[in-house]
């Protein structure tokens, strides 16, 4: 692997992760985080509807007219939107009754309409489907932390199952009411942006 | 690069052309499973509030499709009560409310209850389990910002609430919200729903006095939501609601 295309493919999972540096998809990051399976469900749907975005937009990155590029990459996300939230609603029911009107909010999701513009309109098709790959990744992996430790202290458990017996079931665990609520998902990305800048202090910015 | 304000149109009208192309073909080929899933969803909220399964029993298809052996679902004439010789999965009362020649106006008196229009037909669902028969109704109503669509379970004689739920809603989480609550669910069993004709089950606000008998404690926080609900119990359950038919249904028992 040629060191070009591992950029592509690692940049986003650390130095230039789409959440926590860009501080891009945070509404999303909130809304589907209070459990692991919805998180994880959303980010499958996101990593769909980007990889696929930035290879079509890239595809036609040369026929694209400039005066209409944005709603065009917009109807192209919309489409694959709509697409990925049927597919749900066909095969994950009761999951996508979960994320309700989320799925089809990635049309609005930053990210999307971010490494189309920055990315795919000015690279060609291999490697714009790598980057909205390892962007989706990066989201992904915030997303996960977040839910997992959201459902954990939140109500004890871990995809649904116990981990941590909660009082209400007859066990020791108080489940923590914040982290269900949306604070709890701020202190989260918080710490995870603390210790990833404390990991690499070129990262920080300057004051 | 430059292009002619021809290419930009034909370009855009390409685009829009794959673009819904793509999008009607996807929900056209997923509609079969869809629609199958909602019926699934339905079943399931149907055995729930029936309390023949947990609150938390996943129900998969087949669990679904064996208790439903013995509960029937029926199409009803709304005004007269009468049975409607209707396959269940062919109306749907939500959507015919919508049509003019399908419903009527909600008479002024339930007007509290924010349902614009009443479909003529509806559906039940009895419940012929042994030891546990009773009767499903599907209800809907607004509260504070939205509709409110749930079930209740009501015992074959009529004589106490078997549960409720609401499936889907957009109250505010926490307050409202807590409509679909466990504990506050828990509180509508074994309620006493009628006294003569009149409905008296119904919610009142957390701190006025009630009649344990008949009424549920409000939601604190929730007055708006809580009236709704207490709003759409008394409509559905009145005389433009399932009223001529649960009179037909105590005459039988």
């Amino acid at each position: 692997m040629d060191k070009a295309t591992k950029g592509i493919l690692l940049d986003p999972l650390h130095e230039q992760n789409p959440v926590t540096l860009q501080v891009l998809g945070i509404c999303s990051a909130l809304a589907v985080t209070t459990k692991l399976e919805t998180a994880l469900v959303m980010s499958a749907a996101l990593t769909f509807v980007l990889t696929s975005s930035n290879t079509i937009i890239s595809l036609l990155r040369n026929k694209i007219p400039g005066s209409i590029r944005i709603i065009t990459q917009l109807a192209i996300i919309a489409s694959l939107v709509i697409v990925a939230d049927q597919v749900l609603k066909a095969y994950l029911f009761e999951t996508s009754k979960a994320l309700s009107v989320f799925v089809g909010l990635i049309i609005t999701n930053c990210i999307v309409m971010g490494r189309a513009e920055a990315f795919a309109m000015a690279n060609p098709p291999g490697p714009s489907a790598l980057d909205g790959f390892a962007n989706s990744m990066g989201y992904s992996i915030v997303l996960i932390y977040v839910a997992l430790f959201r459902e954990l202290l939140g109500s004890g458990k871990v995809m649904g199952l116990p981990v941590f017996a909660s009082v209400g079931d007859g066990g020791w665990y108080v489940p923590n009411g914040l982290m269900v609520l949306s604070p709890g998902a701020f202190f989260l990305i918080g710490l995870f942006i603390w210790v990833q800048r404390s990991v690499t202090p070129s990262l920080q910015e300057a004051d | 690069m430059d292009f002619s304000n021809k290419y930009v149109l034909g370009f855009a009208l390409i685009i829009c052309m794959a673009c819904s192309a793509l999008v009607s073909a996807t929900a056209v080929a997923l509609k079969e499973q869809q629609d199958a899933n909602k019926l699934l969803d339905q079943q399931r909220q149907v055995i729930r509030v029936a309390g023949l399964a947990a609150e938390d029993d996943p129900l998969p298809q087949t669990e679904v499709d064996r208790i439903f052996q013995e509960i029937e679902g029926r199409v009803i004439d709304r005004e007269t009560g009468e049975y409607l010789d209707i396959d269940v999965t062919a109306v749907d009362p939500l959507k015919e409310a919508k049509k003019p020649d399908l419903s009527v106006a909600t008479p002024a008196e339930f007007k509290a209850a924010q349902v614009s229009r009443l479909s003529n037909r509806l559906e039940v669902f009895e419940i012929k389990v042994p030891g546990k028969e009773c009767i499903v109704l599907p209800i809907h109503g607004k509260g504070l910002w939205s509709t409110m669509y749930g079930y209740l379970a009501l015992k074959r004689d009529l004589s106490k609430v078997v549960g409720i739920t609401f499936y889907e809603h957009g109250e505010t989480p926490g307050l409202g919200g807590e409509i679909d609550n466990k504990g506050w669910k828990k509180q509508w069993r074994e309620r006493s729903v009628f006294e003569g004709n009149e409905v008296k089950l119904g919610v009142v606000k957390a701190s006025a006095p009630r009649d344990k008998e008949y009424q549920v404690d409000g939601l604190s926080g929730a007055t708006i939501t809580t009236k709704g609900v207490d709003a759409t119990i008394k409509l559905w359950l009145g005389p433009a609601g399932y009223g001529p038919y649960l009179k037909k249904v105590k005459g039988e028992s």
